[in-house]
């Protein structure tokens, strides 16, 4: 007895005695903050227009659309799940929005009908993952190629201009200096990052994800939270396509294109761990700028496209080996 | 191509008794732990030397340097009289050590035979030879006398059959030594007979034999040395015949252990008190029938019955995983639960078995692990978690249950096996349930762990809570129970009042014999 609460004596001491680089957060995002660090430094040597304001903007917006894709994407991989189908939601919801405004609906009726697409699209690809017992791997590239193609369907793979103008100060204007599409972001990351670290609702998705069996004789009724968990990507997905569509002006048949890889590459990069059960949305914003800095440096010194997808693919292999290395040095 | 028909050092030239491994002084430390503090140990051909120590003493640590999983800090090992230094357990294996792990390291959705021969499948041009691997696995499960389909999928194996799968993997290569890690501590005493078989075989071949269990009995009965460790340190060796089982256990806590069950803490609810809960005929087909068994208020009520009796499954219909046809009766009300959630909510809760795959997040912490099941009363408004109030419930049971760990944001995985039991039992102590079931509660606990299970079980029962406990350790359901459900063949066989119940009878109706 008296052996146990010294111990826990001395865990409470060290825990008062440590230092800033030793805390928890320094240790569990100090290699990818170093990283994003590097790669700044090596674009702005390389590119004197890299540092400029306008630039830092300019990047915060094109990581926007990828971050709020990425938090959907966080809560799935944190369940030990993937939803490759994102990348279609993105452009569906786009389209909805461009059919609603074409029909005559206001700004916050299309927003509504965007939202519950996406939230459709989602459970369905939760329902038939839970219910049907399949992988989800596999329903949502079934749904990834069934949603492109239903894209399609209202203009016969013409796109669609969308000429609201609220919807399109979204991706436009700014609000204190700072574009809409940033505030967007950065309320869904708070929103995001309180539901999953300080909700029973999160709680229950990391124990789902870290051990589904002891989560379901713990009586979490795993099958809903996966449903509800695939509802809220598609959510983030839909909200990722109103952001796109309106910095496009358009809906486009082939918007989102791949997004689903660059949103699990930034989920990846942020620490969260594939198998489930481990990760944040803190990891999650962290990857995304990492992809947003490559995408932009490389775009500012011209590096072709092809020779972009080779060095994010490499990237992407490194930075996600360091992390399983400095993981398994710590256990 | 078994380790029973061969034997790659020639022990056949050397008389039995002969020193195979010597250990010198061997440390190991992780960061600042030392898990280990110069351990020596001698071990002789055709002996069975029995390592005994408490969880957390380095057993399993030294077994993993043996098997090459860790490199020691400090000291030598010798082997056949040749510095041993293994790079891997492929190296270990191909030095003629073979070990037998108490944690299941098999692939569930591969079948039996590919299990056995995961590293060293028989192949041609890289192609694995099926007829030749499922015929060789044959032989050595029939050689081994296991009962057990070499084509079936581990996933579709109990957990006692996956030990024996597990043990034959081990016996696949010719070895000099073979470590059994707690090889028991899942089997039936059936499956242990088969065991203690393979083992004496094994002494007859000239092999050594490192065995490592928590179970008193079995250890008197199979080893020839014994040696004792503590805290990641020798403490001494002896052979079997110059001791006795409480003077090991006295050696091995530290303390003299007069009488490891605790005396009951409250008189037993009287005759006519109404049971919380009640079965009548519940069946289900194929895994159990006509199971009635009630449970009162304060009762303890041990369900005994060997490996396929259907005991567990009758827990699990108790707990809503399954659907059975019968009555279950909650306060003399009829329930029906669908779901783990419905049976939590009716305050009934489980310690399920597996600690490790239907208990636990390993990758959490254990403040994370505690409130697993009663997070609904440490949140507010909106569903948001109290922070304090979780740090406060996870320190009290903490400190309840005594649990050894740093501080509650460790890493459960990281516990031994006694502590995560005991989180586990945390866990289901924060719901207050009306009922506790509790399946295989001490598996692969050491003695200081198990003492303090039985603490609060004689707690709770004091505390009113009907406790329904499985436990294929008769000693521990004969120590712990007021009554004794037995059952064989999937149905009850006998309900026996626990005063002056010997262990004879009730395996007279476990096995079905009883005139």
């Amino acid at each position: 007895m008296s052996n146990v609460q010294d111990i826990q004596k001395k865990a409470a001491d060290t825990e008062v005695r440590r230092s800033f680089f030793a805390s928890p957060t320094v240790r569990q995002y100090g290699g990818i903050i170093i990283s994003l660090a590097v790669l700044c430094v090596v674009f702005s040597v390389m590119s004197p227009r890299f540092l400029a304001f306008n630039n830092f903007m300019n990047i915060m917006q094109q990581v926007a659309v990828i971050a709020v894709a990425a938090y959907g994407m966080t809560y799935v991989i944190l369940l030990g799940d993937i939803d490759l189908s994102i990348g279609s939601i993105i452009a569906v919801s786009g389209m909805v929005a461009a059919q609603a405004f074409a029909m005559g609906f206001g700004f916050l009726p299309a927003v509504a009908l965007t939202l519950a697409a996406g939230a459709l699209m989602g459970a369905l690809n939760g329902a038939l993952s839970a219910k049907l017992m399949l992988p989800s791997f596999i329903v949502t590239v079934a749904t990834m190629g069934i949603y492109r193609g239903m894209v399609s369907l209202p203009t016969n793979g013409a796109p669609a201009m969308i000429e609201n103008d609220t919807w399109l100060a979204i991706g436009g204007e700014s609000w204190l200096g700072i574009p809409i599409i940033i505030w967007i972001m950065a309320v869904l990351f708070v929103v995001n990052h309180i539901i999953l670290s300080k909700t029973i609702f999160g709680r229950q998705v990391y124990l789902t994800g870290g051990n589904r069996e002891a989560a379901i004789y713990s009586g979490i009724r795993v099958d809903r939270i996966k449903i509800i968990v695939f509802t809220i990507s598609g959510m983030m997905a839909a909200i990722s396509g109103m952001l796109l569509s309106s910095r496009l002006s358009s809906a486009q048949t082939n918007a989102g294109t791949g997004y689903e890889l660059d949103a699990i590459a930034a989920v990846v990069l942020g620490g969260t761990s594939l198998a489930g059960g481990v990760g944040t949305i803190v990891g999650t914003i962290l990857g995304a700028l990492i992809i947003g800095v490559i995408n932009n440096g490389m775009n500012m010194l011209s590096v072709p496209y092809f020779y972009q997808l080779i060095v994010k693919g490499v990237v992407i292999l490194v930075a996600v080996w360091l992390d399983v290395r400095s993981k398994s040095a710590r256990t | 191509m078994t380790a029973i028909s061969q034997t790659p050092h020639a022990a056949a030239s050397n008389p039995s008794g002969d020193v195979v491994l010597e250990i010198h002084d061997i440390a190991k430390s992780f960061g600042p732990v030392a898990a280990l503090k110069r351990m020596n140990l001698t071990v002789r051909r055709g002996r069975v030397h029995t390592l005994l120590g408490e969880n957390g003493a380095g057993k399993s640590t030294l077994m993993k340097i043996l098997a090459g999983v860790f490199t020691p800090t400090a000291g030598r090992i010798v082997l056949n009289g040749e510095a041993y230094t293994p790079r891997n357990p492929r190296d270990a294996r191909a030095h003629g050590i073979s070990i037998v792990f108490q944690e299941l390291s098999l692939s569930r959705n591969l079948s039996v035979a590919e299990n056995i021969f995961a590293s060293h499948e028989p192949s041609r041009f890289g192609f694995i030879r099926d007829r030749a691997l499922n015929a060789a696995a044959e032989q050595l499960i029939r050689e081994l006398g296991l009962p057990v389909d070499v084509r079936a999928k581990v996933g579709d194996l109990s957990i006692a059959q996956r030990q024996l799968v597990e043990i034959a993997k081990g016996l696949s290569l010719p070895a000099d030594v073979v470590i059994l890690d707690e090889p028991t501590s899942s089997l039936s005493d059936s499956e242990a007979e088969i065991l203690f078989t393979i083992i004496e075989r094994l002494k007859s071949q000239g092999k050594a034999v490192i065995y490592i269990s928590h179970r008193m009995e079995e250890i008197m009965r199979l080893s020839d040395d014994i040696t004792v460790m503590r805290d990641g340190e020798y403490v001494m060796t002896t052979q079997k015949s110059e001791t006795s089982i409480d003077r090991l256990i006295t050696l091995m806590v530290g303390r003299a252990m007069n009488d490891i069950y605790p005396p009951r803490e409250a008189p037993r609810p009287s005759a006519d008190t109404p049971p919380v809960l009640a079965t009548k005929n519940l069946s289900f087909a194929g895994k159990f029938r006509d199971v009635s068994i009630d449970v009162k208020p304060g009762e303890v009520v041990g369900l005994f019955g060997l490996v396929g009796s259907g005991r567990s499954d009758v827990m699990k219909a108790l707990f809503g995983m399954y659907k059975p046809e019968g009555e279950i009766r909650l306060d003399g009300k009829p329930v029906t639960f669908r779901s783990a959630a419905q049976a939590i909510r009716s305050g009934i809760a489980f310690v399920t078995e597996n600690r490790k795959e239907e208990g636990l997040v390993l990758l959490h912490s254990v403040e994370r692990n505690i409130n697993m099941a009663g997070l609904g009363q440490l949140s507010g408004p909106l569903g948001l978690m109290r922070a304090s109030a979780e740090r406060e419930a996870a320190r009290a049971e903490v400190k309840r249950l005594a649990i050894k760990t740093a501080s509650i944001d460790t890493r459960t995985g990281s516990l031994s096996g006694g502590n995560q039991q005991k989180i586990v039992l945390a866990k289901w102590l924060q719901i207050k349930p009306r009922v506790l079931i509790l399946d295989e509660p001490t598996r692969g606990v050491d003695v200081g762990a198990k003492f303090e299970i039985y603490r609060i079980i004689r707690e709770l029962a004091a505390n009113g809570t009907a406790i329904l406990m499985v436990s294929s350790e008769l000693p521990e359901v004969l120590g712990l129970s007021d009554r004794v459900v037995v059952m064989h063949n999937k149905t009850v066989a006998a309900v026996l009042e626990a005063d002056g119940l010997t262990p004879e009878t009730v395996m007279t109706y476990a096995a079905g014999i009883h005139a």
